[in-house]
């Protein structure tokens, strides 16, 4: 569905994607992992064409969407895609019902006298309750905020959903909730997910696919099992969370 | 030095660049899409209310200083406090309504429109916007453009209108200078030219402190310092502007004969 052909993006002198070829399949879950600072939030960003990339091509059902210039065709692009923050990035000034119904006045054709029926089938789907719906964001959980913020994503029933560090800030049994609304979702309506994370239990439990991203580039490309399996010990280093390995992360500024 | 003039110069276009390049994206919006007609509305109340009470003390107390101030040269001069109503309206319509009202403006609104949109800028709030099919522009920054033409000028005229009772009320209590000569200074002396190059002017900044405000608030980065950074930026920015404007402006309307 998704095909990313040797991507490049460079943020003046700094080359954060080097050489990024990927296939991401319809229908089916594919992690992006990668350290901080590995390019993988730059990466779904140019995916969804937030950031232009400096060269490449991103195929979306064949077309290269890096060509469009205008701002109104992009659009269309974005339509079929949803996109989860890693802060939720809800709108403050807004309650979470019209949240959750925000993108359906510039999206869909849906009367407005359908937004309480959609805004209780969204937040039930991402099991939350109806009375939610008055409340502010800053009234929100961590947790809540992720789920109010797919709810919204879902209201427009998108094809793809990109997912920006699920699980990042939340504690193990928020993020294994998370880890399992990504799978019933995947299941119930059959959206192609990206999901960009470093939480290796949550990858290894939703992904069909995984991709490890370092220092800009595609070191491996698998099932779980692979990178189970894998002798590659930039990979072996990631999966197993040790300090000790070819990856150096720097813990005082040299 | 001169590579910091050479960066700074850099930053400048910079900056000039990207609120030009902003502007257009506003006119092919406005052009293009529904207008935002609730939230431009919203926004209008928003900058009026939030200005109204700063604007309307500082002109009440600017008509009355000039007044004492007009009343007292002038009486020690002539020996009378005489045309004090002329020189109070003359000086607030043309250029201290305008001027006030807008640096007001500025500081009040305009730094809460750049703190709000640099928020959402640093929250993704804004590439939120993007993935929910809206343009920010559009959605954030017409509106608000919109709200600050519309509201600059009629907060000018309710700032005059409080200068002039200020005055009146030096003028009358404290000067002892009679009601009725008072406003007969102001209605002999005045014309539709001088409220229209005051009104002119007050368009003007308005136009200048949306696009400054909001531009600064979009393209803030840096999280809760960034957000501080811009909205400091943006009230320097518009003040100074206001000030080298008002000059600019002068000219070019007293040159047409307005």
């Amino acid at each position: 569905m998704i095909e990313i052909v040797h991507l490049k993006k460079s943020f003046g002198e700094k080359q954060v994607l080097k050489d990024v070829s990927l296939n991401i399949p319809k229908g089916k879950t594919t992690c992006i992992l990668g350290g901080s600072g590995s390019g993988k939030s730059t990466l779904i960003k140019c995916l969804i064409g937030l950031l232009e990339a400096t060269s490449g091509q991103i195929l979306v059902d064949g077309r290269d969407i890096t060509k469009i210039k205008s701002e109104v065709k992009l659009a269309a692009v974005r339509r079929r895609f949803g996109y989860l923050f890693q802060e939720g990035a809800l709108f403050d000034s807004m309650t979470v019902g019209e949240n959750v119904t925000f993108g359906l006045k510039y999206l869909t054709d849906a009367p407005s006298s359908d937004y309480p029926r959609i805004i209780r089938e969204k937040l039930a789907l991402v099991g939350l309750k109806e009375d939610v719906a008055k409340l502010n964001p800053s009234e929100l959980s961590g947790g809540m905020k992720k789920r109010v913020s797919l709810a919204r994503v879902l209201a427009v029933e998108p094809e793809v959903i990109l997912y920006d560090e699920p699980t990042t800030g939340l504690d193990p049994i928020m993020s294994d909730i998370i880890s399992d609304l990504i799978i019933e979702l995947k299941a119930k309506l059959g959206v192609t997910s990206v999901v960009i994370t470093h939480d290796m239990h949550s990858a290894f439990k939703i992904a069909d696919y995984i991709a490890f991203l370092y220092e800009g580039n595609i070191l491996l490309y698998g099932t779980p099992q692979d990178f189970r399996n894998t002798d590659n010990p930039y990979v072996k280093q990631f999966v197993t969370g040790s300090s000790k390995g070819p990856i150096h992360m720097k813990l005082r500024a040299e | 030095m001169f590579t910091s003039i050479g960066k700074y110069m850099l930053y400048l276009f910079t900056e000039i660049g990207g609120s030009a390049k902003m502007l257009r994206s506003c006119l092919f919006w406005l052009m293009r899409s529904r207008f935002e007609w609730a939230q431009a509305v919203e926004q209008s109340v928003n900058i009026g209310v939030d200005s109204f009470g700063v604007t309307a003390l500082t002109s009440l107390f600017t008509g009355m200083v000039l007044a004492l101030q007009a009343g007292n040269t002038i009486g020690n001069i002539f020996g009378d406090p005489i045309f004090v109503g002329t020189i109070v309206t003359f000086s607030l319509i043309r250029e201290l309504g305008p001027v006030l009202t807008s640096v007001v403006v500025s500081g009040r609104a305009g730094a809460a429109v750049t703190a709000q949109i640099g928020t959402m800028a640093v929250t993704e709030q804004i590439d939120a916007l993007y993935t929910l099919g809206t343009n920010p522009i559009r959605y954030l920054v017409i509106p608000r453009m919109v709200g600050f033409v519309f509201t600059l000028p009629v907060l000018t005229l309710f700032s005059n209108l409080f200068g002039i009772v200020g005055g009146y009320l030096v003028s009358v209590y404290a000067l002892h200078v009679p009601g009725e000569v008072y406003l007969t200074d102001i209605t002999s002396y005045m014309g539709v030219r001088d409220f229209m190059h005051g009104f002119i002017k007050t368009f003007a900044f308005a136009f200048m402190i949306g696009t400054v405000c909001c531009y600064k608030g979009i393209s803030t980065r840096g999280g809760a310092e960034g957000v501080g950074k811009s909205t400091t930026g943006a009230v320097v920015t518009t003040i100074v502007l206001i000030l080298v404007l008002d000059y600019f402006l002068t000219a070019i309307l007293t040159a047409f004969g307005i």
